[in-house]
This record gives C-alpha cells, structure tokens and sequence, in this order.
C-alpha cells in the first residue's frame, strides 16, 4: 500500500513538473493578444487585453494561478474558441483515444504475430520482404504515408473519405465513429497510417525478442529432450517473448497520442491533436496548458499502472521495498 | 508447413477485413435535395457576430446575420436590412429599415433591434467598434427608421459598417448575451455557439472546429437565387488534404487552393478553378524612426532614413520574378498600397515609383555612402499570407546582389506580429486590407505617423506630416471627388518619399466541382445566397 501511496506522490510531482515547464515555454509561442483582436485595434488596446488576461504578470505569479484554478478543475477558457478548455477536450478526446486504440490494435496484431515468424523463418523470402517493408515503416515520415494513402484511396480508388470522422454517435458525453458504416470507413486510412510505425516497431522487437529466446538454453534442452517444435516455439518460447514486447506496447501507447498530431492534421481528424495545432498556431495557451497536462498525466497513468504490473508480476519488487523501510 | 501457411492465411484475412476492397463505393450516392459541402483553412473563430474583426470570421457569419447595407457580386454598396440611408445633415445619417424581416426564430426585425446593436457593438469586449467609432448617438425616429449621429461628418459611414451585423435583442436578452462574448472577461457567452440572424441560412448544427450544417432560412426577406437545401462546412487545415477532399468528390468547393495545385485541379476532370486578385496589399515596412538601425553593421545612424537608400531597396527588387517564379504568374504588382477594388484606388496611381535596376540600385547606395553596402534583418511571417516566407527569402537573394546583407528572421504569425507591432524591426513584409474597402483604412493603420489609435500597422514609422493631414482630411471629407483627388495625393507623396515598398496583391484561387456555380468575390468571401447545384 505504501508502495502505491509513493507512486502517486511521485505522479503528482511529475504532473506539476511537467506543467511547469510547459508553462515556461508558452512566451515563446508569441503574443495571444495580436489573435484576439482584429488588425483595427489599437495598441492601446492590445496592451490593455494583455493587462485584463494577466499575461503582464510574472512568470511565477501565471504558473501559480493556473495550477490553483487547475486543482479546482477550472482550466479557463479558450482564447480561440471562447469556450471552456475542459468542454473543448471533452469533446475531442473520444475522437483521439478510439483513433489510438484502433491503430494500437493493427499494430499489436500484425506485428506480434508478424515479428515471430519472421524470427521462425530467418532465410525465408517472404520474411526478407516483410524486414524490408518495416524498415520503410520505420523510416517513412508519418504524413507522407498518410497523403499517399489519401490518394490511393480516395482520390484514386474513391474508396475512402479524405477526411473527418464520418457520421458519429453520441452515447451521453462519449462520442463514437464504431456504430456507423461511414465512422468506421473513415477510421481505415487515419488509424493505418498511425499504425504503420508501431506496427514495424513491433515486428522488429518481437523477432529481436523471439531470436534471442531461441537461442537460450531451456529452448536447446526442449530441443534436446526431443519435444516438439511447435510446442517448443509457441508454448515456451513465444510466451517468454511477450513480456518485453507486452511492456513496449504498454509504453507505445503514449506515444501514439503524441505521433496522433501528425495524422489528425494530415486526416482533418477532429481529435485533440488537431486542437492542439490550432491552438499553438493562435499561441492558445489555457488550451495548450490543459493539454499538456493532460498528456502528462496519460504518460503518468501508464507508467503507474506498469509499475503496479510489475508488483504483481514480481514479488521481488514488492519485498525489497518492504524490507527497505523496515530495515 | 503448417504454420506458414496458417500465418498467411491469418494474415491475409486481416488484410483483407482492413482492406477497402470489400467497401462498396458509395461516392457520390444519395443525397435527397440538393446539398452543398465546402471546406476552408480555417473554423470561424466565433459565432458572435461582434467578438472578432478577422475576415474570414466576418465573411462566414454574413450568411447567418446581416448588416444593414450590405455588399454586391463587385463589391458594390447594396440595400441589405436598410433600403435606402442618405445623410440628412452633415453629422446625421438616416437609415430607412426592411419592413416585414424576420429573425430566423421568428421575432421581427425593428429599429430597438439595431438600436441594440449598436450599442452591443460598442461595448467593451467588441472587436467590432472601430466600424461605428464615430456614431456617438443613436436614435429612433420610428419603427424603421434610425438616426446615427456623429460629432464631425462621416462620408463614409455606410462602407464602414457592411459587417456589422444585427442581432435580435430579444434574443439576446432572454440568452443572457447583450454584450459580445470576452475572454477578458473569462466567462462563456451564449452567443459564441449560437446564433439568430436575419441572413439566408441558419445553423442547423455545429461543432466548432469539426463540422457546421446550415439550412436555408425559411424566414428570409431576400429572393431566392440558391437552390441548395443543406450546406455542410467542414475546416480542413492541410493544403494537400483539402485538395484531395475536392478531387475526391467529398467536397464541392474548397479554398484557398495553393499555388502549385492549381494546375492539378484544373487538369482533373470535374473541378475548375476560379481565379482572382486579393484586396489585401503585401508591403515592406522600413523602420524610419530609429537613430541607429537595429542588427546591422552601421553604426550610430540609420541608413533607411535615407531617402536613396529606400529607393535602392526598391530598384533592387525584381518584381517580376517574384510573380513569375513564386506566384505561378497570378499575383498583381502593386504600384501603390491599395487593391484594385478598394475605394479610392486609380489606375494612374498603380504604377511602380522606380523600375526594377540593381545598376542604378548600387550607384544611389554608393551616393548615401555605402558602396559596400550594409547588414540588417528581415522579419517575415511563414504562416500568415501567400507564399510569405518564400518571397521574403527571395527579396533577401535580390538585396544581397546588390550588396546588401539581409538576414531573414521567418517565424510563425503570432511570434512575427508580436516582433514587428513593438517595432523591433528594421525591415518586415506585412499585409493590409481596409476592412472598410475604403483607402482611408490603409493610410490611417498603415501610413499615418503613429500615435493612439492610429498608425498601429505603420510598422516602419513613416511619418510625412502631410500624409497625416490629408488622412484627417480625408476622414470628413463628403465630396467623393475631392476626397478622391485627396486619396491620390497623400498616396503619391508615400510613393514619392518611398516610404513603403507595394510588392502584390496575391491570387486567389477556389477549387470548385464542376456542376456546383459560385460567385468568386475578390474579397475571397463565399455568398452561400450565390451558390447553385446542378
């Protein structure tokens, strides 16, 4: 229990770090006044909105407000939209999380499969042809793939729309593009293209993982003792594979959120990346504030929730805490 | 063996359930009615028709609100929410309201209305006030009939307020929105994501930032010229994917286009494109204030105070390459710093000061001392107007030949506004377009010595006092003529002084579907009220 309670302590830490230094890149995201007012107002002006909206104050004295105001759950209001941050994320983040999880899940289920294979079949031709695919997944910048998608798909072929969600349904404050056929059409390029580079990812460790496996020592006297290879590849091996490979996917979740700013520009994918970009381009900073935050907070969620994995994976972890403190 | 083979088979059933192959290509399937489905760069801003003067926002809100004197095909004057205005007495104009409009939620459209109006769009929080400054008084002569008053004449009242638009104050009140939604003051406005206007079309639905559906409305005084019975506005920030949505046939019409997809769109059966000019000027700022000029090697002085120098900036400018080689051959070169379009604007004046001369540019730098030359920067946007960063990149190439060291400093809108509004300049490429469409706005914002309220955008300090003395002149003047011939001069002497440098006014270009017919109006504003499809 202790254990959890100085996780969470050190969560919360990590939280206003990340705000903090958040917060001190804002003045270098330019003037939020010059977006705010149209090209007649004066400077006068200009300086009196600066005034009104605290940005004149000290650095520390703006850091302070905005983590007091967050703790009450008052993010403020968009300079952009003129309606509250916390509604704006609302709203966009459904459109994000199932982007996220589809493209996870392409990933995940091509690449593990995909990754032990190839490790299974070193000389094989078709395994030499999948390597060199990955490596252009790995190399290939993520809006590139997405635009020849774009036009592959729906300019060429007119399969499949550009861009957008589709047609989504809403399920009290959750909206879902899963149950409508133009939703889940419009899910196929943008989560393909976000799938792409964890997918080679993947598919590189898992072979790394099930190589490395193969040559260890319970697997030669499995082979020794004359079991089979089926059994010695898929019961042994394969299961022994997937804890590093399990862990990275956990971590790679993180970071499809962040790659999600990518795709949601290229895709007009109205999730929280796209909110993002707009809001950096109009220097939106309660907006860019809140985002941050909340993106540190999806990291640190994750990492809790593998850190409290381990535990109950590895008592190890557990007792050398415990002896620690009452040593 | 076995396993491969089961892999691929695996495989192959993956690829095919993600595989588009089984979807069947409902393209341009079924839509009852006819429909109309547009995307721009950009969301409006805000639906409170007087939170934000940015054009694009006001452009867009003209089809659900409306002003009372609106704005034709050429940009003409014409009757919109009043029928006929006349100015009764110098400092009194005498609007004469549509009688039997309607709001789109029913209530009728009166004098308390506008009346309202005006007085929301000048309240703190406004960014519209600037269009009625000079009104100090409103009055009600009776039911559709309304008296603005003003101190001293304003000749140019009715081309000041084409987007100022009018709200139903009962509306407002019962919504809690009599004043225009501020993030000053930190609280959400009812009117920011709602709205009742007396214009062709309603909103049906929004989400900002996603999508907006409009539907015509059926309360509307004008006469029909649209047959479109739903119109869906989607944003799509990425140039390529807008473009894609057009050539894909989800969209009928997108703008703006970017240069180099012109030719692909035009090349692809079932889309054209519409061609036009902008009203908005790009210009050079040189800083004429400062005793010595920042970042360079000079010392102690400033060398762009020099009269010569400014003309070796000009004369070393090939404008022509800059058209040819960056605008695709669409832009127009700019002799004087107002569009063809904008009132006051004269063909005479619309011719450059000096030819294009990097000869004679190097003689006159020699003859102001610096046969060398000297170094300085360049502040340039690279987000904010057409081809921004490549034209200023390729102004520095232009200088360097003729001895001049620039450094580009190129960043994004809101770090270059920040820079080049406190003046940390010496030398930046910016734009204007009077929102007034009338000269004035140009000369006071960006020629005008500036002070208070004016010369904000004079981001190089011009100052010729006799500028400044005709603008003020201007601003009262009622003769159209004279204030025409007063146009012209105060625009030559800054022509003459070299005190900007025009460089264009950027093409505009609309991707449109064949089958869909829109007006392209050269303020790059889509009239839904325009818009057929086949």
């Amino acid at each position: 229990m202790s254990f959890v309670l100085g996780r969470l302590g050190q969560t919360v830490l990590v939280l206003l770090v990340a705000a903090f230094v958040s917060f001190s890149l804002f003045r270098y995201v330019g003037d939020p006044v010059n977006n705010m007012v149209g090209q007649t107002a004066s400077l006068a002006d200009r300086e009196a909105m600066r005034a009104a909206l605290g940005l004149d104050d000290p650095f520390v004295v703006q850091f302070l407000r905005f983590v007091g105001q967050a703790l009450q759950g008052d993010f403020g209001i968009s300079y952009r939209y003129g309606q509250p941050v916390s509604t704006l994320i609302a709203e966009r983040f459904p459109a994000t999380l199932e982007l996220a999880l589809i493209s996870m899940l392409i990933a995940t289920g091509l690449g593990v499969p995909l990754g032990v294979w190839t490790a299974l079949h070193r000389g094989h031709w078709f395994s030499q042809v999948l390597l060199a695919i990955s490596l252009i997944g790995v190399a290939l910048p993520t809006f590139l793939i997405g635009i020849a998608l774009i036009l592959t798909f729906s300019v060429w072929l007119g399969w499949l729309p550009s861009f957008g969600r589709g047609q989504v349904v809403d399920l009290g404050w959750w909206s879902t593009g899963f149950l409508s056929w133009s939703g889940l059409r419009a899910l196929v390029l943008p989560s393909v293209t976000l799938g792409v580079f964890q997918l080679a990812l993947i598919m590189r460790l898992a072979r790394a993982e099930m190589l490395e496996v193969m040559r260890a020592d319970f697997i030669r006297f499995a082979r020794a003792r004359g079991l089979r290879p089926r059994a010695i590849e898929y019961r042994h091996a394969l299961r022994n594979t997937l804890v590093p490979v399990v862990t990275m996917i956990g971590l790679q979740f993180g970071n499809v959120f962040a790659f999600s700013i990518i795709v949601e520009t290229v895709f007009q994918w109205p999730g929280l990346g796209l909110l993002v970009i707009q809001a950096i381009q109009f220097a939106d900073v309660p907006l860019l504030a809140a985002y941050l935050v909340l993106i540190a907070l999806c990291f640190a969620v994750i990492n809790l929730a593998v850190d409290l994995l381990y535990v109950a994976i590895d008592p190890r972890v557990r007792t050398s805490g415990a002896i620690r403190r009452t040593a | 063996m076995r396993l491969p083979v089961l892999l691929t088979t695996a495989l192959t059933a993956l690829f095919v359930a993600a595989s588009p192959a089984f979807v069947p290509a409902p393209a341009a399937a079924a839509d009852s009615g006819k429909e109309f489905r547009y995307a721009y760069r950009v969301d409006p801003a805000s639906l409170d028709p007087h939170a934000l003067a940015e054009t694009f926002t006001l452009s867009w809100l003209g089809q659900v609100y409306e002003p009372l004197v609106g704005r034709g095909k050429n940009l003409e004057l014409v009757p919109a929410l009043a029928t006929s205005w006349e100015q009764v007495e110098p400092t009194v104009w005498r609007f004469h309201l549509r009688e039997g409009v309607k709001f789109a939620d029913g209530t009728p459209f009166t004098a308390d209305d506008v009346i309202f109006s005006l007085q929301r769009v000048k309240k703190d929080g406004s960014d519209m006030a600037y269009t009625v400054a000079s009104v100090t008084d409103i009055k009600k002569v009776d039911d559709h009939t309304v008296d603005l008053i003003m101190a001293k004449p304003n000749p140019i009242l009715p081309v000041q307020i084409t987007s100022t638009y009018m709200m139903s104050k009962d509306w407002a009140e019962k919504h809690e929105a009599t004043s225009p939604s501020s993030v000053k003051a930190k609280v959400e406005n009812f009117a920011t994501t709602n709205a009742n206007g007396t214009g062709p079309f309603m909103i049906e639905s929004r989400q900002a930032g996603v999508k907006t559906v409009l539907v015509p409305n059926p309360n509307w005084w004008g006469e029909k010229e649209s047959n479109v019975s739903k119109v869906v506005f989607t944003p799509i920030q990425s140039d390529a994917t807008r473009v894609a949505a057009l050539l894909s046939g989800e969209v009928d019409m997108v703008y703006p286009v970017p240069q180099q997809d012109v030719a692909r769109i035009e090349s692809a059966e079932g889309t054209e494109v519409l061609k036009g000019s902008e009203l908005r000027t790009m210009m050079l700022a040189m800083d004429q204030h400062r005793d010595e000029l920042l970042n360079s090697d000079v010392k102690g002085k400033n060398p762009l105070k020099d009269k010569r120098v400014r003309q070796a900036i000009y004369q070393a400018i090939d404008m022509n390459a800059i058209k040819d080689r960056i605008m695709g051959g669409t832009s127009h070169i700019a002799g004087t710093m107002i569009a063809p379009g904008i009132n006051g604007y004269d063909p005479k004046l619309d011719t450059r000061a000096a030819p294009y001369d990097p000869e004679a540019s190097k003689k006159l730098l020699a003859e102001a001392g610096y046969p060398d030359g000297f170094s300085f920067t360049m502040d340039c946007s690279n987000d904010r107007y057409v081809n921004d960063e490549r034209i200023c990149q390729a102004i520095v190439g232009m200088l360097g030949r003729v001895g001049l060291k620039v450094t580009l400093n190129a960043q994004t809108r809101t770090k270059f506004f920040e820079k080049v509004l406190a003046r940390d300049t010496s030398f930046a490429m910016i734009g204007w377009q009077p929102l007034s469409y009338d000269a004035h706005s140009t000369l006071q914002d960006t020629m005008n010595t500036p002070e208070g309220k004016v010369g904000t955008y004079n981001v190089g300090n011009y100052s010729n006092p006799k500028v400044d003395a005709l603008t003020q002149k201007i601003e009262v003047e009622v003769d159209p003529a004279k204030r025409n011939a007063m146009i012209f001069e105060a625009m030559t002497l800054d022509k003459e002084d070299y005190g900007h440098i025009p460089v264009h006014q950027a093409g505009i270009a609309w991707g449109v579907r064949k089958g869909a017919h829109v007006v392209l109006r050269s303020d790059d504003s889509l009239e839904l009220k325009w818009v057929t499809v086949d």
